[in-house]
């Protein structure tokens, strides 16, 4: 408990997680407004539409847990806090732990924003939340954005330095697991054990625009089920962690 | 007590600190003194177990470094005054780390207030100077009340008045019982504030004792003498056993062996009128030199002179 609240301490005394929070929820609702707004006439806005933009919160989010960790590593703040907390494990389970809650509360509200903003501009649409999967979906940006924070603090800790781990956190799901499904052949069956493939069928699979959701990563048809692609998602966050921790423990602060 | 058993860090072939022993008497401030690159701070880092030693152990208070809990209150530390968030107020620096080792907030505007920053506590820390950046990692140091401090090359870039008071500030740490560690590359400043001295080079032990004896013992007590009469002087103090030099820019004569009194003495019994008679203290420098001119990690080579091309022939 005392580290969850030295790292609360830590994250908002400095002004940048406010800023990306305050990014984060606005670049969402502010994309899903344009959307909604403009497929007003049309008729067409459902729950998984007013979700797709949940990749720029998440994009923002992402870069805000990488930096709560090199920062450290940037300014030599780690090792005043490991000199303070030897338990090297304990301090980083208590940074992820924090950063991650941050993001997925922030993610959330952003969602439930979303929604709310397209049912007021989408009159023409008869938008509902009802059903497992409309909640799975709208519910479950948190839970991808709790997960994917784990897996940002992850890289910041192995790479220590921003522009390296900012770059692969971004690059990463953005273009490496979209282009992946070139390659012949072999291309498709890789990208649907793609982690952020697999988070994104958990939030729009089984809904009746994932076809669309789809199209938008540019990406195939995966062979597991939504609540299978989350678990798998959180593995290899939680694997990439252990990874971290382990080797932040053994080398030189 | 800081205690250190054959500690040894290897960093792939180059050995930064090879077998190093010695240990840290409370109630003193220790100077921790080599020449850069001795290996002082990787020794202060294993001390705080930041880097991890290839072999040996460093106990402090008899545990090692990770065994303590709450290890602010056991030992403070000044590794490098720039290990602050540049956006973050002291005060809010110092409240985190306060918390993490359970101390109560007022003892962060007690140790503000100690160093002198009450004034500036709720300012940025990257926009303070060397020497406030430097007061905010002793409050650091401070925040727990430990028994133990250690300071690396704290008085590095400071100017005179700040370094006046980090040496008065240390003396009364000791004062008061403490444990303080201190390193630094010059013996000048080490002689104004160290009881006792631990000498490194090139990562080896080269002595342990008190700062007094390592001055006597490394330190030949040299005498510089003006005199109109100088042939005369020196014939009469080669007599007395005494080497004589005389110094080529100024004539003056280097006699070493000798005190003060001696020569004066055997001046006034020969009838010679002396000018100048004193004890040179720059030899303190040089002696540190000596001992330590093997264990100088950065030599200068002097450049081969360049070859001069005459164009034309």
């Amino acid at each position: 408990m005392t580290l969850l609240a030295v790292e609360r301490i830590k994250l908002f005394s400095t002004r940048s997680p406010w800023w990306c929070v305050v990014v984060a929820v606005g670049l969402t609702v502010g994309f899903t407004a344009l959307m909604s707004g403009f497929a007003n006439e049309q008729g067409t806005v459902t729950v998984g539409f007013t979700q797709f933009s949940y990749q720029f919160g998440l994009m923002v989010l992402m870069v805000m847990a990488v930096l709560a960790v090199t920062t450290e590593y940037r300014f030599g703040t780690i090792r005043t806090t490991f000199q303070t907390a030897p338990n090297r494990a304990a301090v980083l389970t208590a940074k992820a732990l924090l950063v991650a809650v941050l993001a997925g509360v922030v993610a959330l509200a952003a969602a439930f924003l979303s929604f709310w903003v397209s049912d007021l501009l989408a009159t023409n649409s008869d938008l509902s939340l009802s059903g497992a999967d409309a909640w799975r979906n709208v519910a479950g940006t948190g839970l991808v954005a709790f997960l994917a924070a784990v897996l940002s603090v992850a890289v910041g800790i192995l790479l220590r330095q921003s522009a390296a781990a900012v770059t692969v956190v971004l690059v990463w799901p953005l273009l490496v697991e979209g282009l992946v499904s070139l390659i012949p052949r072999i291309g498709q069956d890789i990208q649907s054990w793609m982690p952020f493939v697999a988070a994104h069928h958990f939030l729009f699979g089984g809904q009746p625009d994932s076809a669309e959701a789809a199209m938008m990563m540019g990406m195939s048809d995966v062979p597991y089920g939504p609540w299978a692609g989350i678990a798998y998602f959180g593995a290899i966050s939680v694997g990439l962690f252990v990874v971290a921790v382990i080797t932040a423990s053994r080398r030189d602060a | 007590m800081i205690e250190a058993r054959g500690l040894t860090r290897r960093y792939g072939n180059k050995v930064a600190v090879d077998d190093l022993s010695f240990s840290v008497r409370p109630g003193r401030v220790t100077g921790f003194l080599g020449p850069n690159g001795a290996g002082k701070s990787t020794t202060m880092r294993m001390i705080l177990g930041l880097d991890r030693p290839t072999s040996g152990t460093v106990r402090v208070n008899g545990q090692a470094y990770h065994e303590l809990d709450q290890p602010l209150r056991r030992i403070g530390a000044l590794l490098d005054a720039k290990w602050v968030h540049p956006n973050r107020s002291a005060r809010a620096h110092l409240r985190w780390l306060a918390r993490t080792n359970r101390l109560p907030d007022r003892r962060v505007d007690e140790v503000l207030e100690a160093v002198g920053l009450a004034a500036v506590a709720n300012r940025p820390a990257g926009g303070f100077s060397l020497g406030m950046s430097q007061r905010l990692g002793i409050a650091t140091a401070l925040l727990g009340d430990p028994e133990i401090l250690m300071f690396d090359e704290p008085v590095n870039g400071l100017d005179p008045e700040g370094i006046r008071w980090i040496r008065g500030f240390m003396r009364d740490l000791a004062a008061q019982g403490r444990t303080v560690f201190v390193s630094s590359h010059l013996l000048s400043e080490m002689a104004q504030t160290a009881e006792d001295l631990v000498v490194i080079g090139r990562g080896k032990l080269i002595s342990q004792c008190t700062t007094a004896e390592f001055i006597d013992n490394a330190s030949e007590s040299l005498v510089r003498v003006r005199t109109p009469q100088a042939e005369e002087l020196r014939a009469a103090l080669a007599r007395a056993d005494a080497e004589v030099r005389v110094e080529v820019e100024t004539g003056a004569l280097l006699v070493s062996g000798v005190t003060t009194q001696l020569v004066g003495e055997v001046a006034a019994a020969g009838g010679v009128v002396l000018h100048e008679l004193a004890v040179e203290r720059a030899s303190l420098e040089q002696a540190f030199m000596r001992l330590t001119d093997d264990a100088v990690e950065y030599q200068t080579t002097a450049l081969p002179a360049p070859e001069l091309v005459t164009a034309g022939r």
